[in-house]
């Protein structure tokens, strides 16, 4: 879809909806968000990213491929589960440090759990989203 | 008792299947991580069951949260037997896979899908809430289906349709009774439904969930008359793929049915009779499939189906040495049933069938390892001092003592033709002269280095010195056995561990 309303609106979008993404991820540990949402409304940015631009140029602008997020996802979430289990606690327990960083908040171990679901999410819908959309777009 | 280190074992298969992702191209690495893995995770698993054994049961409440709210993961006498099992099983098969599966597939990523499997698997075994068992059954489902399908040829994906369907049947039913146990108690910890099904009312709706329950797993573990899809989809994927699938998926439905019937539902006498008569049909429809069956792999597969008779029947019966025995019969029947499918990869490899008919003279060529192989299979069928003959005296006793005459008849039927049909293999397989085929496929095991034999062959004679001991030295199987059959009647502990000291009133304790 070369349309030039949808290109300009797109750049403009992207960033809005990563920042999005991100603000979503953060407010998900007390609020409705989370990891998974966040990671969905990341890849809708990409995915608007590559209707209006073509698949060539979205992958261009990546510069990594999707699938790479996977794995590292999944290390950050598993590792945050193993955290705990150093200082004593059984795996998986919520652990926060007691000072307050000015926008993120807390920061604890969910925050990493959820950034590990949030890098996941990416990878998986990218990576089936632009299998199935190869030569369409 | 809390144990942090609970969890090591599934936590290992997730920290290796990780770490295979990363490796996602490089063949060579995923099979070092992965046989080097599965050992390490072998070791924890023997450090798990030697903890329980020594300190009886332990739990784990994930994320801090305490018991009833939080998940909690329960290691007794018969997870940690289970668990133990499924590392030997893992170990022999990831070791049979460097060679046995083709690169191709490899690229694909089945090395990471077998472990992700391997966590369902140990999950499963570890879970103490009713719901995280059912989430662990889906990462094993999940993984399977991908397991079975990886390669995309149209048997298998048509074996793949099957078996996924009937699964995905009998996951809704186990969600459907989950539901209706919430409903009636308001909580899913399986320590405390065993107290407060008790005080449940409802006793109608509770039956139900208990056999909604049955269907589920019965329809997981292949028990008649829903066993059709094991057979159909079991001879499709690679033999090391077919060997954890025989060895461990039917028999993860066996222990959950173990599970919530002797924690949550206490079966009454119409219960047992429907678990005698469905063991007693499902011994003999398995014996008779096995009987008209050429192909080696469907063959095995109907024995599956056969031998899940023997442990269904062990559950109805409900007697203390009923439930030794069944417990002894799972620990036989997971060993080889496992080396049964690698063999067969064997036979596969070095005659390119598995139809019975074409082979022959394999005695003749490959006299050692046909004495390894007969040992797996005279071990099946229960010759004795192998392992498969134990159990059945249990088995046999407690069913003439319940006056159970037609389970009877079918488990010496049912033995019968596992010897008949063992028999008759043999004689085709082992002992025939090779029939002159004019297109004989060529024996792609002779040309093998021997560093690649060394890999296909250790596997196999690891689970026959395996099923060697556990025939030997059934008398320490026993000893395990009983002490699971014992801790399975008696529920007051596993609660206690769960919920704290206080949690069982004392008229409760039978």
């Amino acid at each position: 879809m070369k349309s030039i309303i949808l290109k300009t609106a797109s750049t403009y979008l992207l960033p809005l909806l990563l920042l999005f993404a991100v603000f979503i991820l953060l407010r998900g540990h007390y609020n409705p968000g989370g990891g998974f949402v966040g990671g969905l409304i990341a890849s809708i940015a990409f995915v608007l990213h590559a209707f209006a631009h073509g698949l060539v140029e979205t992958k261009k602008m990546l510069r990594f491929v999707p699938s790479a997020c996977i794995p590292v996802g999944l290390a950050i979430s598993l590792i945050s589960g193993f955290v705990p289990m150093a200082i004593g606690r059984p795996f998986m327990s919520g652990e926060w440090l007691s000072v307050q960083v000015p926008i993120i908040g807390s920061i604890g171990t969910p925050l990493f759990f959820d950034i590990g679901v949030f890098l996941v999410v990416i990878g998986i819908t990218l990576t089936i989203l632009f299998t199935i959309s190869d030569g369409i777009l | 008792m809390t144990d942090q280190y609970l969890l090591l074992p599934v936590l290992g298969h997730l920290t290796i299947a990780i770490a295979l992702i990363f490796c996602w191209r490089r063949i060579l690495v995923q099979q070092i991580i992965s046989v080097a893995g599965n050992l390490l995770v072998l070791i924890m698993s023997i450090a798990l069951f030697h903890k329980t054994w020594h300190q009886g049961h332990l739990t784990l409440q994930a994320g801090n949260w305490q018991a009833p709210f939080g998940i909690t993961f329960v290691s007794d006498t018969f997870s940690a037997t289970m668990l133990l099992l499924t590392a030997f099983t893992g170990l022999a098969v990831s070791m049979y896979s460097t060679v046995g599966i083709s690169k191709n597939r490899i690229q694909y990523g089945y090395f990471p899908i077998l472990h992700f499997l391997l966590v369902g698997l140990n999950g499963a075994f570890l879970a103490g809430d009713i719901f995280n068992l059912y989430v662990w059954f889906e990462v094993i489902i999940i993984s399977s289906f991908v397991l079975m399908t990886l390669g995309g040829k149209k048997p298998q994906v048509e074996g793949g349709i099957k078996y996924v369907t009937l699964n995905l049947l009998a996951s809704v039913m186990f969600l459907t009774a989950i539901a209706i146990l919430y409903g009636l108690t308001g909580s899913l910890n399986m320590a405390d439904l065993s107290l407060k099904m008790s005080g449940v009312s409802n006793r109608g709706l509770a039956d139900i969930a208990g056999l909604l329950f049955f269907i589920g797993f019965g329809i997981k573990s292949a028990v008649f008359p829903l066993y059709f899809w094991l057979p159909s989809s079991y001879h499709t994927p690679p033999s090391a793929v077919a060997a954890v699938f025989g060895g461990l998926l039917t028999k993860v439905g066996i222990y959950a049915l173990i599970r919530v019937y002797t924690l949550i539902f206490i079966p009454d006498d119409f219960t047992r009779t429907v678990f005698l008569i469905i063991a007693s049909l499902t011994l003999l429809t398995g014996a008779l499939g096995a009987l008209i069956k050429e192909n080696m792999r469907t063959l095995f597969s109907y024995l599956i189906v056969c031998h899940i008779g023997y442990l269904l029947g062990g559950l109805g019966l409900y007697t203390h040495l009923a439930l030794a025995g069944t417990i002894f019969y799972l620990v036989h029947d997971v060993i080889v049933k496992t080396n049964l499918f690698l063999i067969t990869g064997l036979v596969n490899k070095i005659r390119g069938t598995m139809n019975t008919e074409q082979q022959g003279g394999l005695y003749d060529q490959y006299p050692r390892l046909s004495i390894l192989m007969a040992i797996v299979l005279f071990s099946l069928v229960g010759i004795p001092p192998l392992s498969g003959f134990w159990p059945k005296i249990n088995l046999f006793r407690e069913s003439m003592a319940y006056h159970a005459w037609y389970l009877l008849v079918a488990m010496i039927l049912a033995s019968f033709v596992t010897l008949f049909v063992i028999a008759r293999l043999w004689g085709n397989v082992f002992w025939k002269k090779a029939p002159a085929l004019e297109s004989s496929p060529p024996d792609s095991f002779a040309g093998l280095s021997k560093g690649r034999k060394f890999m296909l062959v250790t596997p196999v004679v690891m689970l026959v010195l395996l099923s060697l001991y556990i025939g030997f030295f059934a008398e320490r199987i026993n000893v395990l056995s009983d002490r699971i059959a014992h801790e399975l009647l008696d529920p007051a502990p596993y609660i206690k561990s769960v919920l704290g000291p206080d949690a069982v009133p004392a008229t409760q304790t039978r």
